[in-house]
């Protein structure tokens, strides 16, 4: 199965990168998944939560605070102005 | 005679201890450039993600928006420089100024209105010391940057560009910053910022898709553009605050250096005079003594 390739940056600093098998976040119109294959998007965030289901390990969550993310033949970029992981 | 070797013992010792506080600023900046190129580097993935979401956005969309398009008749431009806080950095600020007013002077010369704006406290007081008008000016931290100024005077910028020019908005946008090229080579540069210049994707880049926005292209690029700007003010903040450092890590070695060739000059000429201080003393005794003898 084809994999994601996710990179999540905050404006002075990288907060995670890797293969992923999908991702979860809010935009301004509501949620929005990302699985291989997806048509390329470039889209707004809301504040909240983001998802990401990587290949190996434990979901990975992650607050996000506004930016903006796209996706281009599954590489995602979420970009944004201010991230933090959750751990729990 | 005395009084002679006390001068020079007194240029002695503040000279050491003038060339102790050189040493200790040089060896700070030394720590510091590291730590200013690391987050510089850090702050480069989104700088990078940003410009390659644009230049996709823009490059493929026939949109106008107000900050792509550029205005027939440019007549106000502004003119950030980014200068240092303090001083003891050598040449670093004069020359980012002088920079800045080469810039100016074309952009007078192609009848545009120049409205500075300064960062650092070394800017303002060139400014202020003539006299001259500026717009705003921000001070502190020049360097250690923080994002959050960043954003500020990016907001500020994005906003005076957003006006009318009626009604004293800008035409035009340059940043004036020292770039980072090496440990030894800072350069000063000046860029424009706004309208953006695009480049058109090389031939060997394959082409940009063609993007869904969400939930409008004039949305997305209302909230993408001025982020774009302000990581080009934080990342050129960076640069020049990694320049500053080394500029002044320079200065202060050259500095020391110079104190260490002060110290051998008077410690040889304290010598000398202590020695003919000796040797007149010893002949005055000599004289004296042959006076006595043949008396």
């Amino acid at each position: 199965m084809a994999e994601l390739d996710v990179q999540v940056v905050a404006s002075d600093h990288a907060v995670w990168s890797g293969a992923a098998k999908s991702v979860r976040g809010r935009t301004v119109e509501g949620d929005m998944g990302i699985l291989p294959g997806h048509t390329p998007v470039l889209s707004l965030l809301a504040e909240g939560e983001l998802l990401i289901d990587p290949v190996e390990g434990a979901p990975v969550k992650a607050k996000v605070n506004g930016g903006f993310f796209s996706v281009d033949s599954d590489r995602v970029t979420i970009v944004a102005d201010d991230a933090e992981l959750i751990e729990d | 005679m005395g009084a002679q070797i006390r001068v020079y013992r007194q240029k002695i010792a503040s000279t050491s201890s003038m060339k102790k506080i050189f040493k200790a600023m040089e060896l700070i900046a030394t720590s510091r450039i590291g730590k200013a190129r690391s987050r510089a580097r850090a702050a480069l993935p989104y700088a990078e993600a940003i410009t390659r979401a644009v230049s996709a956005v823009a490059s493929q969309n026939d949109i106008d928006h107000v900050l792509t398009t550029k205005v027939d008749n440019p007549t106000r431009a502004a003119v950030l420089i980014l200068t240092s806080d303090r001083g003891l950095a050598g040449a670093y600020s004069t020359n980012v100024l002088k920079q800045g007013e080469a810039l100016t002077k074309r952009l007078r010369e192609d009848g545009k209105e120049v409205r500075p704006y300064l960062y650092g406290r070394k800017a303002q007081a060139f400014y202020d010391f003539r006299e001259r008008e500026y717009d705003q000016v921000w001070t502190g931290n020049t360097d250690a940057p923080e994002v959050e100024r960043a954003q500020e005077i990016g907001r500020t910028l994005v906003d005076r560009f957003l006006q009318p020019t009626e009604e004293g908005g800008v035409d035009e946008l340059y940043l004036v910053y020292t770039e980072f090229q090496s440990m030894v080579k800072q350069e000063p540069v000046a860029r424009r910022l706004l309208p953006l210049a695009f480049v058109e994707s090389d031939a060997e880049h394959e082409p940009n898709p063609l993007y869904d926005f969400e939930p409008n292209a004039e949305e997305v690029l209302d909230a993408l553009l001025p982020r774009y700007i302000e990581s080009k003010i934080f990342a050129a903040m960076l640069e020049a605050s990694a320049s500053e450092l080394a500029a002044r890590q320079r200065a202060m070695k050259s500095a020391a250096d110079n104190a260490d060739d002060l110290i051998k000059k008077y410690t040889l000429l304290r010598n000398n005079a202590r020695q003919a201080e000796i040797t007149q003393e010893l002949s005055e005794l000599i004289a004296g003594a042959d006076a006595l003898a043949a008396s």
